[in-house]
């Protein structure tokens, strides 16, 4: 059974379709990314499904049961917001119990729990502080366990990682990945970044414009991208024309070769990016097309081409992936 | 940054605005320990607590006691309903009604008339309907009608700032509408609310130009110290604005401790 399935649902807001008629599956005890630029509906599908925002068409199933009516606390699902939404009022320890607060657990019992869920996200030590005593990792870590403590079957994250520094936001996501393996719970968590998409998700489902563009696992998206959206969104990709539709190659499978046979584009260097273990080389043919090729390091070392040359960009034309028009 | 004389300048503004804002309070402050055969004037004639003795004996004018009672019952009534009002309304107004907005600038407008008209308005209407005007029905009316608005606006610019995202973790984590209010949105509002139950205690307990044409036959504390400065003269009047002053700070003072204790206990 899956633990969430969405069918047609629709959300407008007056005359505007926000989320346009989608259908999606989530298989039980699974990582789903919900990806996309601003404004594709990723946050308004989330919130419906939290139960925070009303669904203007379509029903909401979780674990086979129609949620679509269902107030936040009823469905088994819990969020977490993007700004936390810590209560500035309440002890770590007490936004935690929060949730068994209102459900009339007795208090020995809800404390004694919330420290047992402190514990779990490593929070433990602090549980006496207030959230403005608390650093922003630390805040989320809270709010994870706020969460998690009411025992959702489907945990809902909005842009859980985007107010990290980037060096806690690594570290941030194997902790997640870890806690969803452990509990054995679904997590839905909304994004924009592909790497971050790529890195978790079991299932990554790139949204544009309201409507799910493709949902699959990472690698399928990355491997064999639907469209040229998807190709450009995901990164990695040259989208070039190729008669009526287009086709997509990797820019780690393209080399720098004007001495092989096979499909290949003249131009200039416009763009040079060292990146550490490779290099970024764009290409720029006269007519504005473009395109570029990832090249590992010791590859790039032993050309010599600098920005301005007349460089040919190659590649096998068993590479080529043909996009849907 | 401003260069020495600049400085200095500033300096000597501030300390002329300081000494023009307590300067007069203070001066009523010492003269208020006139020795008993001083006057109204300087120079102090001895040193003593006789007015202050006198204030809490008969008077041949005036009536102490009882118009301190009826500002201190007046000021607790304002304050309680103050709060309880604007809170309401400041809920409300977070969401656009039909006619928020009318009702917000008729509420706003009480502000910009002249105190003495809208205190003249109640006044005449109580009289039209042959009501008996009395300082806890017209007049507290009167300066609810300069609270209220204050208490809006400070409410408006509260929620204004609060997070939404709140409420929604409240009900996501199961809290009724009841319950979110209860643990969520009244204790991150509380110190607020306690500010505007300060501003409404002391804009009611020193109210004077809507309380004048309203207060009906029994004197407010105000009303009773304009009658007293035509009829008295002796310091016991200034021993009286010691003792209201010194009043106002004292309530002012249990307020902020009141909420240095919620905060530590929070």
């Amino acid at each position: 059974m899956n633990d969430v399935e969405l069918v047609a649902v629709t959300k407008r807001y007056g005359g505007a379709v926000a989320v346009d008629a989608i259908d999606l599956a989530i298989p039980t005890a699974s990582y789903t990314c919900l990806l996309g630029p601003s404004g594709c509906g990723k946050t308004s599908t989330l919130r419906m499904i939290a139960g925070h925002e009303s669904v203007s068409d379509g029903d909401i199933l979780l674990a086979g049961r129609n949620v679509t009516l269902l107030p936040p606390a009823s469905r088994g699902t819990a969020m977490m917001f993007q700004s936390y939404a810590l209560f500035p009022h309440l002890s770590a320890r007490d936004n935690v119990a929060f949730g068994l607060r209102m459900r009339g657990t007795p208090k020995a019992e809800r404390l004694a729990k919330a420290d047992q869920f402190l514990d779990l996200v490593q929070l433990g030590a602090l549980a006496d502080r207030l959230p403005a005593q608390l650093s922003g990792g630390q805040q989320q870590r809270v709010a994870l366990a706020r969460a998690l403590i009411t025992g959702p079957r489907v945990l809902l994250l909005d842009e859980p990682l985007s107010a990290l520094d980037p060096f806690l936001r690594a570290k941030m996501r194997e902790e997640l990945k870890r806690l969803q393996r452990e509990l054995g719970i679904s997590f839905i968590h909304v994004t924009h970044s592909q790497e971050e998409a790529m890195a978790l998700a079991d299932l990554a489902v790139v949204m544009d414009h309201g409507r799910i563009v493709q949902a699959a696992p990472p690698r399928e998206v990355f491997e064999r991208p639907t469209s040229a959206f998807v190709a450009r969104f995901i990164g990695g990709h040259n989208v070039l024309p190729r008669g009526e539709r287009a086709v997509a190659v990797r820019t780690d499978r393209c080399r720098l070769d004007a001495g092989t046979e096979g499909p290949r584009l003249e131009g200039r260097v416009r763009a040079l990016e060292y990146l550490g273990s490779t290099v970024r080389v764009v290409v720029a043919t006269p007519d504005g097309t473009e395109a570029e090729a990832l090249l590992p390091d010791s590859a790039f070392a032993s050309s010599t081409v600098t920005l301005g040359d007349a460089a040919t960009l190659a590649w096998n034309a068993a590479d080529e992936h043909a996009l849907a028009a | 940054m401003p260069g020495r004389f600049g400085r200095g300048l500033l300096t000597t503004l501030f300390g002329a605005f300081v000494l023009f804002l307590y300067g007069p309070t203070l001066t009523i402050m010492v003269l208020s320990f006139q020795g008993p055969d001083g006057g109204l004037t300087f120079p102090m004639n001895g040193v003593s607590l006789h007015w202050f003795g006198r204030l809490f004996e008969q008077q041949a004018v005036g009536d102490f006691g009882a118009s301190v009672t009826r500002s201190l019952i007046l000021a607790a009534l304002v304050t309680a309903a103050t709060v309880v009002i604007s809170l309401s309304a400041g809920m409300a107004f977070r969401r656009r009604f039909t006619g928020s907005a009318l009702l917000f600038y008729l509420t706003i407008s009480s502000l910009i008339l002249p105190s003495i008209l809208v205190g003249l308005g109640i006044g005449l209407s109580f009289n039209q309907a042959e009501l008996e005007p009395s300082w806890w029905g017209s007049a507290l009316g009167a300066q609810l009608t300069w609270t209220l608005p204050f208490g809006l606006l400070i409410m408006l610019a509260v929620f204004n700032r609060f997070d939404h995202a709140w409420e929604e973790a409240a009900r996501d984590l199961g809290a009724t509408s009841w319950q979110s209010f209860a643990h969520v949105v009244l204790p991150i509002v509380a110190p607020s609310v306690i500010g505007i139950a300060l501003f409404g205690f002391t804009l009611s307990f020193d109210e004077f130009a809507r309380t004048l044409l309203t207060a009906g036959t029994d004197n407010t504390l105000p009303l009773e110290i304009l009658g007293m400065t035509t009829t008295v003269t002796t310091p016991v009047l200034y021993a009286l604005g010691s003792m209201s002053t010194l009043l106002s700070f004292l309530v002012i003072g249990l307020a902020l401790l009141g909420l240095l204790r919620y905060r530590a206990r929070a």
